[in-house]
């Protein structure tokens, strides 16, 4: 992809081998991406290569590949970092199993260590359920409060009692793009905000990372967690990045080898730095195909990727609207530069499931449920949407496809 | 495409559309209520047994049409019927779906075969049997009725 500065469609999907498989007889469309990007071979050919060649455990060994495997996984906290605009990656980037767990590492850690009964933290109804469930979990433990940020009919956070909810508040914790509406939120403001409050901020940026340029500098914010496998790397790795006098301060989470200085029969002395936070081997591999699809994102530049996708957001928001008119919903903003590539489409009278299962004969990718949104499912007066999200691959072509096929579902349940 | 019109026979998308027995009822009637996690399937299940027999059953909730089907289908089919046979209908239902109780089953016995059509209107959900995915949609009914004829009052 070297000295590629427009972006170019074609040579991103010869990229991504899934792509020119078939699906029903039918070229594949993915729009799938919000649940699991598809790898580019790069990635793919960075994780073989790595076990072909280099495979050891890490932090251990004096061998030359295992000092080869040590090298390669502290490196991908540096690219993971200089991705993310963090002025030190080596000291901030945590790796975890899942974004799942890095914000249980989050409660656990930092708000076991501060969080007391008749402190607040602020939420927001539009959370995943991997930025609710840990923070319930713990508020069992410790009895603090949690409170919620609203959402308006416009379908964006309803900041109008902010205040009100940051006041005494120890942490805001929000997504920074839904992964149901496709709201981008504005974090500079909400970080702004929170610490004017004495608050900290924790960003889920599962959706964000992916698809714009996240700059944890530019933002100012403390805390910021993401799921590689939706940024075109690997499953099996999470990541949570904090600013290193937090994370310095922090206890660790889960125990074990690698962890540890030292260990005696009455205690044990944690390690510094993120491997505090990395009991037990590593994602090793995944750490390798990260820092490959790090590189393959900055190849292409992230400003060029969330151009792309703005345009094709439009696309689909104008090309549904007059095709469909007012017999399918979106559920989400109406088109701008803070709406993303996520559509969470309803149909009166068809269910999700029933959608995606007819899209899918259409060789066409949906996710139907609740995208594990379930206090936003509820807010929105809806059981599931089939939600069709988008990724560096996607072209107006495939929304093209999406149309025909929900023309053809219409058809068959009306 | 074939496999997608085997899924959404006509029965099934009628059953859908104009879902039998709906509605929920009083106790003494028992009330019990089945999620699907995956897609966010609701049944609730109402159950009134006189004298061992399904004197009267009700379907509420929401959900895909497979799952809402499959509730008002098995909602007329055990209408009427005992508790023991209501029980061997679910056994069959979930034969037909490859589900048979693993348990049950002894090493080196004869599978069983599956009376379809013992089963009537219920064996147009057979075709969920080629979409592993939506098997819980279909169950998710069944396994509530199970649940419910569990909670029955000793009588």
């Amino acid at each position: 992809m070297e000295g590629v500065t427009e972006f170019d469609l074609a040579a991103v999907r010869r990229d991504f081998p899934l792509l020119s498989k078939q699906l029903h007889g039918r070229r594949i469309v993915y729009l799938d991406s919000g649940a699991s990007a598809l790898p580019p071979h790069q990635v793919v050919t960075a994780m073989a290569t790595y076990q072909e060649t280099t495979h050891a455990n890490v932090h251990r060994g004096v061998y030359g590949t295992a000092e080869e495997a040590t090298r390669l996984y502290e490196l991908a906290r540096k690219d993971v970092g200089r991705f993310l605009g963090s002025k030190s990656g080596q000291d901030e980037v945590v790796f975890t199993k899942n974004c799942t767990e890095a914000f249980n590492l989050l409660a656990r850690s930092w708000g076991r260590a501060n969080l007391r009964a008749g402190d607040a933290i602020v939420l927001s109804e539009m959370e995943h359920h991997a930025n609710i469930v840990p923070w319930q979990q713990l508020q069992e433990m410790l009895g603090f409060e949690i409170r919620w940020i609203g959402i308006t009919e416009e379908r964006t956070l309803d900041l109008s009692n902010l205040d009100e909810l940051l006041d005494g508040a120890k942490l805001l914790s929000i997504t920074a793009t839904s992964n149901v509406l496709g709201t981008v939120n504005p974090i500079t403001s909400l970080a702004e905000r929170a610490h004017a409050a004495g608050a900290l901020i924790a960003i889920d940026a599962a959706q964000a990372v992916p698809h714009a340029p996240v700059d944890v500098t530019a933002l100012d914010v403390d805390f910021l967690a993401f799921s590689p496998h939706k940024m075109y790397g690997p499953t099996g790795i999470g990541v949570l990045w904090a600013r290193a006098e937090l994370l310095n301060a922090m206890p660790p989470f889960l125990g074990g080898g690698g962890m540890i200085k030292d260990v005696r029969l009455d205690g044990f002395i944690p390690a510094d730095g993120p491997q505090r936070f990395e009991a037990g081997t590593p994602p090793i591999t995944e750490a390798v195909g990260l820092s490959a699809a790090v590189h393959y994102l900055e190849s292409l530049g992230m400003e060029a990727v969330h151009e792309h996708e703005r345009a094709l957001t439009s696309y689909a928001l104008s090309t549904l609207a007059a095709e469909f008119g007012s017999s399918i919903s979106l559920q989400g903003p109406t088109d701008g530069p803070l709406r993303a590539g996520v559509l969470s489409i309803t149909i009166d009278g068809i269910h999700a499931h029933d959608v995606a299962q007819i899209l899918d004969t259409y060789g066409v990718c949906v996710r139907p449920g609740h995208h594990c949104a379930k206090p936003l499912m509820r807010r929105l007066g809806v059981n599931a949407t089939a939600r069709a999200s988008f990724g560096i691959y996607n072209g107006t072509d495939d929304v093209d496809v999406l149309v025909e096929a929900l023309h053809a579902t219409i058809k068959m349940f009306g | 495409m074939a496999d997608l019109e085997e899924l959404y026979r006509e029965i099934i998308l009628d059953h859908y559309r104009n879902p039998r027995n709906r509605g929920e009822l009083q106790p003494p009637a028992v009330r019990v209520e089945g999620f699907n996690p995956l897609c966010g399937d609701e049944i609730v299940l109402s159950l009134l047994v006189e004298d061992g027999t399904v004197a009267d059953v009700k379907i509420a909730g929401s959900g895909c049409s497979i799952s809402q089907s499959s509730g008002s289908l098995m909602s007329a089919a055990i209408k009427g019927k005992t508790v023991e046979q209501a029980r061997g209908l679910i056994a069959t239902f979930k034969q037909m779906l490859s589900l048979g109780d693993d348990d049950a089953i002894e090493e080196g016995a004869e599978p069983v075969p599956v009376n379809l059509r013992s089963l009537g209107e219920l064996a147009a959900l057979q075709g969920v049997v080629k979409f592993p995915v939506r098997i819980k949609c279909a169950t998710l009914s069944w396994n509530t009725l199970a649940q419910g004829l569990d909670e029955l009052p000793a009588s």
